[in-house]
């Protein structure tokens, strides 16, 4: 029934996806050269899980965006759109050359996520969105006999939105095992660390009727696997609760986490390139 | 000291009049429409037995889902299932979609023009439950929002017609729902189409353009006008946004006075938006607008309430008169 490509059939190559995240790096950081900012920290933070899901797990088409039975990837914190530009890229979907017109004027790859953006399946960035929206994806495909599965991402901070809970209630009471939140857990929110504590979040998420791992949301294998397990059959959603460095991948800028927003001197562009590209892919 | 009155339960039919009534049409036609396409999916947040979509629900069980007590989850849930294709019709009560829900029908629908249908239940003052429940400003808060329709139905006959034609819309749509015993007020032969105004009467001594169930008032108080020997016009705008400014102004033009009814608060709603009209067309008329006051109602019966608060049709019939005695 699926007219896209199962990537995920095949084992992972998880050396090959460690460098597609290392390349999203370098794109984030030829994007944010431009404007001098971008929410570079979270982009490298989750830079891992997107390369995993767009380079393996995700049934998806990079010539054929609006397949039918795509598998979809929400990103409800629109602000991190600089990561999915990266991704969208890498995959060929913009080519490379557009990057450096990330946040200007007229360009395509807006600071925070628009649905009219090619690859982008819904507005995120009003925070508390994006699980709502993928649980009626999720109800819609299964409706409609389709296997497709629906990946949505969200943050830490952005679980003190209500509208989080509501969905979290939601997806459970109609069993949608399509279903899979990515909890990017970077400890770090618009007014520094984590302004209103949400731990426990993986016990939230399991009291709430979730299938739910925890893990190094920055070690491929880890990411790997954890998407595979979401494959068991279990009639659930899935949470997975992952736990990432703002800036990873770039140790001088991990070393300013509790950052939000982090800003960039134009002097630092060159270095910081330089030692992403010095680093071990992790 | 008289009998009193009290408040009816959230369930009972508040305000029947003498005229025949529909019962149920919006889950009459919803069902329809759910016969003949498959895309018609039907959502509530815990108040499906006091939206009218239950009929819905029992035809058509695998098409229908109650989300419980979230009206935020609610509108997100319709926007993902339109954007898998479905046509989802979502009800609430108008307090709770358009004041609690704003952001999700603003950026999670209106912003991506999804195809999805809020059918807002106890609309303007149809209930003596209070402040909570009584959505007095909500399509003011609608009409802000950029590319969401706004309808506000006078009747049965025109709230099935409405479903039918939103449902072949495609886009996001806000829908203020009569429920229960519904009055038919307007001939059924008189189509309805998103974006038109209906002209009733065309009386020339003052002009009622209503909405909602004012325009059965504005009806009425055209016939009571009409025993003393003042002629009044009755111009009927279901559709909010986009508004009919061209039959407004057309209307406007050739009576001496214009009356705008609407069950909701005065500023922000029709009579501001036909006040806007009217500038922005240079016809500048004499204008009474009769709606609610800038102030949260209390709980009491509904139609003393509405008395009190000036949308009864005594109102129009007072208004009409000064209207005369004014020019």
């Amino acid at each position: 029934m699926n007219a896209v490509p199962n990537i995920a059939a095949q084992s992972a190559d998880i050396d090959a996806l460690r460098r597609r995240a290392k390349n999203m790096r370098r794109h984030m950081l030829v994007m944010a050269r431009g404007p001098g900012q971008g929410y570079v920290g979270q982009g490298m933070g989750i830079a891992d899980v997107l390369a995993a899901l767009y380079f393996h797990e995700m049934r998806w088409d990079p010539k054929n965006l609006l397949a039918e039975h795509r598998d979809r990837f929400v990103l409800s914190t629109g602000h991190y759109s600089i990561a999915l530009w990266a991704a969208l890229a890498e995959a060929g979907v913009f080519p490379l050359s557009e990057l450096p017109t990330y946040g200007a004027d007229d360009s395509r790859l807006a600071m925070s996520t628009i649905d009219t953006t090619p690859g982008v399946e819904m507005i995120g960035g009003s925070l508390g969105h994006g699980l709502g929206q993928a649980i009626g994806m999720a109800i819609g495909d299964r409706m409609r006999g389709s296997t497709a599965r629906v990946y949505c991402e969200l943050s830490d901070g952005e679980m003190q939105e209500g509208s989080t809970w509501e969905a979290a209630m939601a997806a459970s009471h109609f069993g949608l095992d399509n279903l899979i939140a990515l909890i990017d857990c970077n400890g770090i929110q618009a007014d520094g660390p984590m302004v209103l504590d949400m731990e426990p979040v993986a016990d939230k998420w399991r009291a709430f009727g979730w299938d739910t791992q925890e893990i190094d949301g920055n070690d491929m294998r880890s990411v790997v696997e954890a998407l595979a397990a979401t494959r068991s059959g279990v009639k659930r959603p899935f949470a997975i609760v992952l736990r990432t460095k703002p800036g990873s991948g770039i140790p001088s800028l991990v070393a300013r986490e509790k950052a939000h927003f982090i800003r960039v001197e134009p002097s630092e562009w060159d270095a910081l390139t330089a030692e992403l590209d010095a680093t071990e892919s992790t | 000291m008289n009998q009193p009155q009290f408040t009816k339960a959230m369930g009972q039919d508040e305000g029947a009049g003498p005229r025949r009534t529909i019962d149920a049409p919006f889950g009459a036609a919803l069902v329809e429409l759910g016969a003949k396409r498959r895309e018609i999916v039907g959502l509530t947040a815990d108040l499906g037995k006091y939206t009218d979509i239950l009929p819905f629900r029992d035809a058509f069980p695998d098409r229908f889902m109650n989300v419980g007590m979230a009206e935020q989850n609610l509108v997100g849930i319709a926007a993902g299932l339109a954007r898998t294709g479905y046509v989802p019709f979502a009800t609430t009560y108008g307090v709770f979609a358009s004041r609690r829900a704003l952001d999700f029908i603003a950026i999670g629908l209106a912003h991506s023009r999804l195809n999805v249908k809020i059918m807002a239940g106890l609309p303007g003052l149809t209930t003596g439950y209070g402040g909570t429940h009584q959505a007095i400003e909500d399509t003011g808060l609608m009409c802000l929002i950029p590319d969401l329709v706004v309808i506000d139905p006078c009747d049965a006959v025109e709230t099935m017609a409405a479903t039918r034609a939103i449902a072949d819309y495609h886009g996001p749509v806000y829908m203020r729902l009569p429920r229960g015993k519904v009055p038919v007020v307007l001939d059924p032969a008189q189509p309805f189409q998103i974006g038109k105004a209906r002209l009733l009467a065309s009386g020339t001594d003052v002009g009622f353009i209503s909405t909602g169930f004012m325009t059965e008032r504005a009806l009425d108080a055209a016939a009571e006008l009409a025993k003393r020997g003042i002629s009044a016009g009755v111009l009927h705008v279901p559709t909010l946004k986009p508004l009919d400014t061209d039959a407004i102004a057309d209307f406007a033009a050739r009576v001496k006075r214009v009356v705008t009814a609407e069950n909701h608060v005065t500023r922000g709603g029709l009579g501001t938006m036909v006040a806007e009209a009217l500038f922005d067309a240079d016809v500048v008329k004499p204008l009474t607008r009769i709606g609610l006051p800038d102030k949260f109602i209390e709980c009491g019966v509904v139609s003393s309430l509405q008395d009190r608060y000036g949308i009864s049709t005594r109102h129009l019939v007072e208004a009409g008169a000064q209207a005369t005695r004014r020019s």
